[in-house]
């Protein structure tokens, strides 16, 4: 028998929901591979929904909210994409990002639902399964992801971004999107390798060039990494194998 | 005469059912009438509305839902108004309920019926464009869904009674008539669009290409026929060039009508973006002889779509269109601004029709005793646009004057705000409440979960197994009963389900089905009844999302199906009571300025004796009103005005506080306090109010241009109506030329102030009745006399006042010349015409202070926008609404707009507010946000993500700085929690725990 992948929608009660309704009294056929959780609005798609799904081995998650403007909540859906954006930022570090998606569909497009589900069932088929299911490694990977998205930083900036951006930071200023993204895609990138880091240690305490070679990074930026999670108490100095020093996971940070 | 705590409202669209639910809200019983058999009227056809692009299906379903499900509105469909008797305070209704030939009390709107019919007829919610069959719904989505056989079309064969699983066919089912007493009314027919007739010289009816707008809307409409794609009804083609033709059937004497029809403008526009934005091969081109975007943002739309998606205007009428008989493509022959004479090719064009008086409008002027204007609509006080001639009627929308959907939704407002004024010592007279038992005390208590399992007839059951399904559910842990029944939404199942809840003490319940969006309340009201909280109950939609979209895989459906029921299983474990918390009311408003608008609001609420707080900054009432002597239509504003202080200041409800300042705001819904200082003396006085109304209106512009304030001899429009008002300096002059759009639709403020057309027409058109020989011009960009204004601009065309357009981005020169002016005018066709004269007037336009309201909104905690005007919850839908619940806006501070519109707006906030006002205690929705103090870090995230302004730090005494949550102002759409990075935040009835154990249950 042929591979059925599994896959979980999050759908706004006011727009997509109703579209998915649509295509029903529509009679509009597409693959039975998805299951439906409806929310009231697609800004209530916390990323940790994503994160358990994928990690019970789900194989696609798709979001769906109101088209922009259209929200029943006003903003919801500009906040879904906010976070959307992010997880499919996080995503690309371990190749799973096409295998989530964020769509905008309307309480009168049924067949745009019919037809986006199809597809990406289809895209989900072609994928395969999803690799967390063995692999243990990747697993870990994506443990840091969570927590790196969990952390401080990355809330802060994904809930400040459409205020300093689109009206203004506390200067009375906007932000411009493409300094904004930088600063970003630098605190995403950061973030996932000092989780993979305080992760790593937390198994057992290593040097600096172990982990640039778990991480597969260069060894300078490893100990700019350590430096800071130092700074923050995550992790301390221990032993020094001959001019190795040996870092170790603490409880405090 | 004992007065009826009742209303009767005559037509279902979003008017009539928008002035229903703000009844029903509160407390009167009402009758909906509607004449089709569904409600939603024209905006449950089109597309997307401007000027946001909203989905229109989006935002007026849940309405529609929220109408048909309503306790206190009974909604009639299919029927006719056969008597009316009586008077204001007390009218004999006598209706006739057409039939259906379908049960509506049985029929569940499962389709089966339409599916089998062998006759395949005309559908007239798409507009001729696709096929239905004679037992049908006018849509899918429709309110009340159930279906109704066309006795037209029907051949009687009988397939529709044999498969029809509820036996809701009934071919004898008669005619009806039902009587009942009302003590007021509301016509709300809506209109007729315009339609061609035949050999009308656009060549509609003989051309397959010529459409017209409402059939084109159809066109793009996702759910049309054509599923959004722009395709030539000749030969589906994508038309590359596509003509949208104004004012077909408007401004013309000879094949249409005389007025304009205020809406086609826009529409026109926004159909023109939306097929460039489904399709980008189509370039529309908009031909139309001025570009009346006069309402709030319209101008910013029009240039959008010029910069945006290409849309060409040209200002032209078309004179012919002829057909190439082999392409089909169209050719249009027009004049251009210069004089030139054009052929063009399109390949379809679309004709933007008129809005014409509803059919039966005179009929209905007939029955309900009331008069119809020159042009068939409804005649209405010019001081308060939804009273007709009779006491007690009121009239809203489209059979007032052609007008948008705002406005529409506004004036239902304000008639059911009328209605208030007129009935409200009866509110709550006539509407039962339901006495319901105590609820089951269940906390602590292990689930007993009972599934009830729908075949619907053979939407599920043909699918889907539903037997095995049953046997499936049964074995899922904490389920102690599962059930299958043929429909479980019908009223003997609803027994069946509380029968069971008490035999298997059942303490959740969940059904599969269809979808929640429209069953989930009914549910919730029987387990309800069975005296179980109403949020222990969860869905399974195995119908619209399982069994129709997989009808040729049965297996996997079933598996499907087994899947949604373990999933709500899974929540139905999580979910607990929730309680919808009761907040009591201040039965008092306060009202922000003392211009009319605030006033007639005041005076609204005082004359229901709710105790009124109206404030005004300055030393006596009358506001931008002071400055206006009459109306465009011959009304005496001074009359009215002083008419209104003297009714203000004798009401003995009503305290009137002028130089006054509001200190302070504080609270919510039901619960303000606020603190003013008012007099010489600064008294201080705190007042509690439930409701606030922001009425503080705005500022005429003093120009900067024209040499205004440099040279006597120009001068504000305001000053030239008190002059020919009151004074006879007119009199020697001999030329006067007036300016329009000063101060407006310029960088600083793109917007049109929507007034100064009318006061340029009524002032020139005054001027020459008294002085016949002054010659008067008046340079415009677009002369906006929009709706039943039209006639004053023919009649001052007929006069001999001249207009003349000037280019917008040259605008004309002035040079003091002695005692005279000399004007300099470029044409928008480059030619510059020089014209000497004894007097300028400048159409000042409409401004808002920005610092003045940024304090107020800051209080109030209430948006303003780009143009420093109040922002309103929602354009189209909630025109007087606050996001924030409890605080209404109207007039100028809400929008540049005539008195009239004024009037309405201030009648509408006081309807919106009286549905607060009218109850003791409000109940706040039981799925709102709650947050975990110990969890909470007070980084203050959730106050900038909440749309609602429902959230605030506070300090507290154990865990400092931390968020709370005002339960009444949360609407429970979760952006807070999404957010939270401490987890701090959860949402009742879709908490994270209920969420995640369905995502663990989807394996």
């Amino acid at each position: 028998m042929s591979y059925e992948p599994t896959i979980l929608g999050f759908l706004c009660n006011w727009c997509s929901y109703a579209g998915a309704d649509l295509a029903g009294v529509s009679r509009l056929q597409y693959p039975p591979n998805i299951r439906v959780i409806r929310v009231m609005c697609s800004g209530r798609v916390d990323p940790k929904f994503v994160f358990e799904a994928l990690k019970i081995g789900i194989d696609g998650i798709i979001v769906m909210g109101c088209h922009p403007g259209d929200c029943h909540y006003l903003e919801g859906n500009y906040e879904a994409e906010k976070k959307f954006n992010m997880l499919k930022k996080f995503l690309t570090f371990i190749n799973l990002d096409n295998r989530i998606r964020l769509e905008w569909v309307s309480a009168s497009e049924g067949m745009r639902f019919a037809e986006i589900v199809s597809e990406f069932t289809n895209s989900i088929k072609e994928l395969g399964p999803s690799p967390l299911k063995e692999d243990k490694d990747l697993l870990d990977k994506l443990e840091a992801i969570e927590m790196a998205a969990d952390s401080y930083r990355i809330r802060a900036l994904v809930g400040r971004e459409r205020t300093i951006i689109e009206s203004e930071n506390v200067y009375g200023e906007k932000v411009p999107q493409d300094k904004f993204d930088n600063i970003f895609n630098t605190a995403i990138y950061d973030e996932y390798m000092r989780c993979r880091i305080l992760l790593s240690l937390k198994k057992n305490s290593k040097s600096v060039k172990v982990l640039a070679s778990e991480l597969e990074i260069d060894p300078s930026e490893v100990l700019e990494h350590i430096l800071i999670l130092k700074g923050s108490n995550s992790i301390t100095m221990g032993e020094i194998e001959g001019i190795t020093p040996i870092y170790e996971y603490t409880m405090e940070g | 005469m004992e007065k009826i705590g009742a209303v009767l409202i005559v037509g279902a669209g979003i008017g009539g059912s928008q002035a229903a639910l703000d009844l029903g809200d509160a407390g009167y019983k009402v009758y909906l009438i509607e004449s089709t058999t569904s409600i939603g009227g024209v905006m449950a056809q089109l597309d997307k509305t401007f000027p946001t692009n909203d989905c229109a299906m989006c935002i007026v379903s849940p309405k529609l839902v929220e109408t048909g499900r309503h306790q206190n509105i009974d909604l009639h469909i299919n029927c006719k108004i056969e008597e009316v008797s009586g008077e204001a305070g007390n009218f004999t209704i006598k209706i006739l309920k057409k039939s259906l030939h379908i049960n509506m009390d049985k029929c569940t709107g499962c389709g089966v019926c339409g599916q089998k019919c062998p006759v395949e007829a005309i559908d007239m919610f798409n507009e001729g464009l696709a096929k239905v069959k004679a037992t049908s719904v006018k849509y899918p989505q429709a309110v009340p869904l159930v279906y109704a056989i066309n006795k037209d079309y029907c051949i009687g064969c009988g397939v529709c009674e044999g498969v029809c699983k509820a036996e809701a066919v009934e071919y004898d089912l008669e005619d009806q008539e039902v009587e009942f007493n009302v003590g007021a009314i509301i016509l709300a027919p809506g209109f007729e669009e315009f339609v061609p007739a035949e050999g009308n010289k656009y060549g509609y009816g003989k051309y397959k290409n010529v459409v017209t707008s409402i059939e084109f809307e159809r066109i793009l409409s996702a759910s049309g026929p054509y599923t959004g794609k722009i395709l030539r009804p000749s030969d589906g083609d994508v038309p590359e060039q596509v003509a949208f033709l104004q004012c077909i059937g408007s401004r013309d004497l000879r094949e249409g009508q005389p007025y304009c029809s205020s809406v086609c403008c826009m529409y026109t526009c926004k159909e023109a973006v939306i097929a460039k934005e489904h399709m980008d091969q189509v370039n529309p081109t908009i031909f139309s002889m001025d570009v009346r975007a006069y309402g709030k943002d319209f101008d910013k739309y029009i240039i959008h779509a010029q910069e945006e998606y290409g849309v060409q205007y040209i200002r032209s009428r078309i004179s012919s269109i002829t057909e190439d008989s082999k392409t089909k493509d169209l050719i249009l022959k027009y004049e251009t601004e210069d004089g030139k004479i054009i052929s063009e090719v399109f390949n379809m064009v679309v004709l933007a029709v008129g809005l014409n008086p509803p059919n039966d409008a005179e009929y209905l002027a007939e029955k309900f005793g009331i008069e119809l204007n020159e042009y068939k609509f409804a005649l209405t006080d010019v001081f308060n646009p939804v009273q007709t001639t009779r006491p007690g009627i009121f009239a809203c929308g489209a059979f007032q004057s052609p007008k948008d959907i705002p406005e529409t939704v506004t004036q239902a407002s304000a008639a059911a705000g009328c209605v208030n004024q007129l009935l409200y010592e009866k509110t709550g007279t006539l509407i039962t409440e339901k006495t319901l038992p105590p609820e089951i005390y269940v906390a602590g208590q292990p689930p007993r979960i009972g599934v009830f399992i729908c075949h619907c007839g053979i939407n599920i059951g043909g699918y889907v197994d539903v037997p095995d399904v049953k046997k499936y559910a049964s074995n899922l842990p904490n389920v102690v009963l599962a059930d299958r029944n043929l429909y479980t939404c019908s009223a003997d199942t609803q027994t069946i389900i509380k029968n069971k809840i008490e035999e298997f003490h059942l303490n959740r319940v969940i059904v599969a089905s269809c979808t929640p969006r429209t069953h989930e309340s009914l549910f919730q009201e029987t387990i309800r009844e069975a005296g179980l909280n109403r949020y222990l109950f969860q869905m399974a939609n195995i119908r619209d999302q399982c069994s129709w979209v997989h009808m040729h895989q049965p297996k996997e459906a079933t598996q499907k199906a087994k899947d949604l029921v373990r999933m709500a299983v899974n929540k139905a474990r999580n979910i607990i009571p929730l309680e919808r918390i009761k907040l009591s009311v201040t039965p008092k408003a306060l009202v922000i300025g003392g211009g009319i608008t605030g006033m007639v609001a005041a005076l609204n609420f005082a004359s229901q004796e709710y105790e009124t707080c109206l404030v005004e900054k300055e030393m006596e009432l009358g506001g931008h009103a002071k400055h206006i002597y009459t109306t465009l239509e011959g009304g005496s504003v001074q009359d009215y005005l002083s008419d209104l202080i003297q009714k203000v200041n004798s009401n003995e409800n009503l305290h009137v506080y002028t130089q006054a300042e509001i200190e302070n705001i504080d609270g919510f819904i039901g619960n303000f306090k606020t603190t003013l200082i008012h007099g010489d003396r600064k008294e201080r006085v705190e007042f509690d109010h439930g409701v606030v109304v922001v009425a503080t209106g705005a500022n005429e512009y003093q120009p900067k241009e024209y040499l205004y304030g440099k040279n006597p001899l120009v001068i504000k429009q305001s000053d030239f109506e008190k002059l020919i008002n009151t004074t006879d300096d007119i009199k020697n002059k001999k030329s006067i030329v007036m300016i329009q759009c000063v101060g407006s639709r310029d960088e600083e403020r793109p917007y049109c102030s929507k007034m100064c057309c009318a006061e340029a027409i009524k002032n020139a058109i005054l001027t020459k009745e008294k002085y016949p020989g002054v010659e008067i011009t008046i340079l415009f960009r677009d002369i906006r006399t929009y709706g039943f204004k039209e006639k004053y601009y023919r009649q001052a065309r007929e006069a001999g006042i001249i207009f003349l357009r000037y280019d917008e981005k040259n605008p004309p020169n002035v040079i003091a010349n002695d005692s005279q002016l000399k004007v300099e005018v470029n044409t928008p066709t480059k030619e510059v015409i020089n014209i000497n004269t004894d007097l300028l007037v400048l159409s000042a336009g409409i401004y808002a202070d920005r610092e003045e309201n940024e304090v107020l909104a800051m209080m109030l905690k209430v948006p303003i926008n780009d143009d420093n005007f109040f922002l309103e919850a929602h354009v189209k839908l909630r025109p007087v609404d606050f996001a924030t619940e409890g605080i209404f806006v109207a007039g100028l501070a809400h929008c540049p707009k005539p008195i009239e519109d004024s009037i309405s707006q201030a009648n509408a906030a006081v309807s919106r507010a009286c549905t607060i006002l009218s109850k003791d205690e409000i109940e706040a929705e039981g799925k709102t946000a709650v947050v975990n103090m110990a969890r909470c870090s007070g980084c203050g995230m959730c106050v900038e993500n909440c749309a609602y302004n429902a959230i605030e730090l506070i300090e507290d005494r154990r865990f400092g700085l931390i968020a709370s949550i005002n339960q009444a102002l949360c609407k429970g759409c979760g952006a807070c929690s999404g957010n939270c990075r401490c987890a701090a935040i959860d949402v009742l009835g879709f908490t994270g725990e209920q969420i995640y154990a369905m995502i663990k249950g989807r394996l």
